[in-house]
């Protein structure tokens, strides 16, 4: 494996270990374990200021956690999506353009290929 | 840093979008002379915006035992500078605010200029700063510090508006700051650790686009994995 590969992988390892430590360590408290900041802050206002009353709601609230996580997953589904149509076309592109050089100009393969 | 729909009072929710809003129509323009001028960028333009609606649609558990998003904007940020990125991540949390029913209509100018305006552009001026010890270093200081300081900003924007009666704005800041900072720091390394391996992945793969950019330069190539034509003069 090339260097270039291996430091992706370290890389990618490094995140996957940060991401999956609180889990494994049991990390989580509270009657909901890993709850979201973004509720806690809400908490945090009502704490600070216990009369607030938000003054306007959303237009469109997701029916159910269900749904919510649905389309949090249709967000990340379409991004991740576009990112691999991007990478995929780039590296296609670098392909064919190094097989056109390849014939215009006789130059090594670049040892990275397999990779 | 999603401050819900309806938790700032109107007139803090009104001078946000206020302040908010020249950078984004200002971006609009860059990212319209930006596709007129290098159309080829568009591509690079969509795997940016792509990234940050992945990244911010993932919840991550921290080491604190709850669970925050990363923003993704240092990848924009890096690749077509802040203005730019203003507009990108607008149009995320606008998906977010209609969709999700995560932050909001009338919150939309407070975590736009957190997420989009101010975390970019820290990013930004720690990328230029840090540009000369290379491109890793650089690309991963800036999205780690992108992410972190978004979330600084959402615990200052909420101690201004909501200051603690007895220890003030100061008390709320590190209130806030409890909530969301701390809680950040772990996501945010990891933001930045995957930011460099989709910049490594362009430099391998689209560096003539990523020297178009600025974000190559010509003396990078020799320290950097070009294609065969272009490490040479």
């Amino acid at each position: 494996m090339s260097r270039f590969s291996r430091i992706n992988l370290l890389l990618v390892a490094l995140v996957v270990i940060i991401v999956a430590a609180p889990l494994v360590l049991g990390l989580g408290r509270g009657e909901e374990p890993f709850s979201g900041a973004d509720a806690q802050a809400e908490t945090g206002i009502t704490e600070v200021a216990p009369a607030y009353e938000p003054w306007f709601s959303s237009l469109f609230e997701p029916p159910s956690g269900e749904v919510e996580s649905g389309l949090f997953a249709l967000q990340a589904a379409l991004g991740a999506g576009v990112l691999g149509y991007c990478f995929g076309v780039v590296r296609t592109r670098r392909r064919l353009q190094g097989e056109r050089d390849d014939v215009e100009d006789p130059t090594p393969p670049e040892s990275d290929r397999a990779a | 840093m999603h401050i819900a729909e309806g938790y700032l009072p109107p007139v803090h929710a009104a001078a946000w979008t206020v302040v908010a809003a020249p950078f984004v129509v200002h971006g609009a323009r860059a990212m319209v002379r930006q596709v007129r001028e290098d159309p080829d960028s568009k591509l690079l333009l969509g795997a940016a915006g792509a990234f940050t609606f992945v990244l911010s649609a993932l919840k991550i558990p921290s080491v604190t035992g709850s669970s925050s998003h990363p923003t993704g904007t240092g990848l924009g940020t890096v690749l077509f500078r802040p203005p730019i990125m203003a507009v990108l991540g607008t149009i995320v949390l606008l998906f977010q605010a209609l969709l999700l029913a995560h932050g909001g209509l009338t919150t939309l100018g407070a975590n736009a200029f957190s997420m989009a305006i101010a975390g970019p552009w820290i990013g930004y001026g720690v990328y230029r700063l840090t540009r000369r010890f290379g491109l890793s270093i650089a690309v991963f200081l800036a999205a780690m510090l992108a992410d972190l300081s978004t979330y600084c900003v959402t615990s200052v924007q909420l101690a201004l508006a909501f200051p603690d009666p007895v220890s003030g704005v100061v008390g709320s800041i590190a209130k806030f700051g409890g909530i969301f900072a701390i809680t950040q720091i772990p996501l945010a390394v990891a933001e930045g650790l995957l930011t460099v391996l989709v910049v490594r992945l362009l430099v391998r793969n689209s560096p003539k686009e990523l020297l178009r950019l600025g974000v190559l330069r010509r003396r990078d190539e020799t320290t950097t994995p070009a294609t065969p034509q272009e490490s040479r003069p």
